[in-house]
């Protein structure tokens, strides 16, 4: 069962140093408040996993959290690019950060390994492309009907995933819609789950194409009204498109950074 | 009216689309090319963005492929997973749309990196769903202005198979879709030579000249011996690109 805590509780108890965490959303439902209070905890040496590191993992990374990213797209959506990611590809600042790199069919199918029980999955992709020789996760596997070569790509396993939704009820099981991105697959695929939610009621109401996951897989619930801002919780509030272009001026600087991690984080610069 | 190189290449890239067609599209100028289209030739297009949404109608410039207007106005909203394997995978849709930040003679894509992978002059966003787009899509259409820093002999990483090292390369590799059958720049538009698959510019937007053209390659570009010009953006469509992509900077309603 889900226990309902606050934030800075939940963090604690259930993102460790080390650990391999998965902060999804796919533009919507990012759970960025989630992420900033992973940043003031101080954590260290954990390995990101996000098909679209944007600019939550950004600050993450420029706040020294991370010493691993394991990505498919690692840009500011709409906007450009993402400076403390390449600082520390690039420059190996604040510390070096080591990358595993997929598209996004391979990430997908790897949560789905990961939520389905699996060691691997299978797709059609990668073929004749550079990536397979830089990523040692990007196998090859022969079809034992067929005999055509496909590609295999390991399970996803995260020890944690920070995710965010739309509604608990207060047994904490949890619904979300509009775009619901790997959520699901994301949340069945790791160990342990906490979910910031826009709204704690008393009963989920049934919505067409919504995503229920059920409590008893879910480990904690914190309610985070507009937890994730600047991203968007569809029915809750809007995408901050504005926040999204600022962000790369903020970024460009190690100085400049530095300061907004201190004044909007609250947190002291690694 | 007049016009700039870019508006032209938008408009340019927006006629490559048919009414009816379904179209995987990405960010940036793509994006902006099939909501023109949708908006003048070809009400009927289905836009479908990575983020799961499956005939789309913006009534305004999304900022990105995960915005909300695209979930709000779809037909169908499904998982990442759920477009990848079953939408994509399949070769359900007719054109992958997409954009570059370095394209070879044989029409290979890197939005990885800049220089060795391991010692990066400059690291790019990544794959995304270009990979898999440019592999199962039945054809590709690449939208990107053209300039020597762009267009290079040999990419520095083949991040989306264009043609690999020639004829026979896709299907060796079993892709299934057709690859890139038009590229369409600032200055004109590249064609894959038939037999083989060298990228020919075949057009030129008005105002640009061959010269230009090969200024900005940087192989020794071939031209077609039936070199064409683009038709001149109309009233019409310059009105509605403008109307567009004033909703992008406004975050407002499309008029």
């Amino acid at each position: 069962m889900a226990r309902l805590l606050g934030l800075a509780e939940a963090v604690a108890e259930l993102v460790r140093d080390g650990d391999t965490v998965a902060v999804e959303g796919f533009t919507h439902l990012i759970p960025v408040a989630a992420g900033h209070e992973v940043i003031r905890q101080g954590r260290r040496d954990l390995t990101l996993v996000r098909m679209t590191p944007d600019v939550v993992y950004d600050q993450m990374i420029g706040a020294g959290c991370a010493s691993r990213l394991v990505f498919s797209w690692g840009g500011n959506p709409g906007v450009g690019s993402l400076h403390r990611f390449r600082d520390a590809v690039q420059n190996g600042w604040p510390r070096p950060l080591e990358i595993e790199e997929h598209s996004h069919a391979g990430m997908a199918n790897r949560y789905v390994a990961g939520a389905s029980g699996l060691p691997f999955a299978v797709l059609r992709g990668y073929r004749g492309t550079d990536l397979p020789a830089h990523t040692t996760t990007i196998a090859t596997v022969t079809c034992p009907f067929t005999g055509e070569e496909l590609t295999a790509v390991p399970a996803l396993t995260p020890d944690v995933a920070l995710l965010h939704a739309q509604q608990a009820d207060r047994e904490g099981n949890v619904q979300m819609w509009g775009i619901t991105g790997v959520n699901k697959e994301v949340a069945l695929a790791s160990r342990r789950v906490l979910f910031t939610v826009e709204e704690v009621v008393d009963a989920l109401e049934p919505r067409p194409g919504a995503v229920v996951l059920p409590s008893w897989v879910v480990d904690a619930v914190a309610h985070v009204p507009g937890g994730a801002q600047p991203s968007y919780a569809h029915g809750y509030s809007e995408r901050d498109n504005a926040a999204y272009r600022a962000w790369d001026a903020v970024s460009r600087d190690r100085e400049t950074f530095g300061r907004w991690l201190a004044d909007e984080v609250g947190a002291v610069p690694a | 009216m007049s016009w700039t190189t870019s508006e032209m290449m938008t408009v340019a890239a927006s006629r490559a689309l048919r009414d009816g067609a379904t179209c995987f599209v990405g960010i940036g100028k793509p994006s902006t090319a099939a909501n023109l289209a949708r908006a003048t030739h070809a009400p009927g297009l289905v836009l479908i963005y990575e983020s799961g949404t499956i005939g789309a109608k913006p009534d305004r410039l999304p900022l990105s492929i995960g915005d909300g207007v695209l979930a709000e106005t779809a037909t169908t909203v499904v998982s990442v997973p759920e477009i990848f394997n079953y939408w994509l995978q399949p070769g359900r849709i007719d054109v992958g749309f997409l954009g570059a930040a370095q394209l070879d003679r044989l029409a290979n894509i890197n939005t990885t990196v800049i220089g060795p992978y391991d010692d990066p002059t400059v690291r790019l966003p990544g794959a995304g769903g270009a990979p898999e787009i440019a592999a199962s899509c039945r054809e590709v259409v690449v939208v990107v202005a053209q300039s020597r820093r762009t267009f290079v002999e040999r990419v520095d990483f083949v991040t989306s198979v264009g043609f690999g090292d020639g004829p026979g390369y896709r299907e060796r590799h079993g892709l299934r879709g057709r690859g890139p059958t038009q590229v369409i720049t600032d200055l004109g538009v590249l064609r894959p030579d038939p037999v083989t698959c060298e990228l020919v510019l075949t057009e030129l937007h008005p105002g640009a000249t061959v010269e230009q053209a090969r200024e900005a390659t940087g192989w020794d570009l071939r031209v077609a011996a039936d070199l064409s010009v683009t038709p001149e953006p109309s009233e019409h469509e310059l009105r509605v690109l403008r109307a567009i992509e004033a909703t992008a900077t406004s975050g407002g309603a499309a008029p």
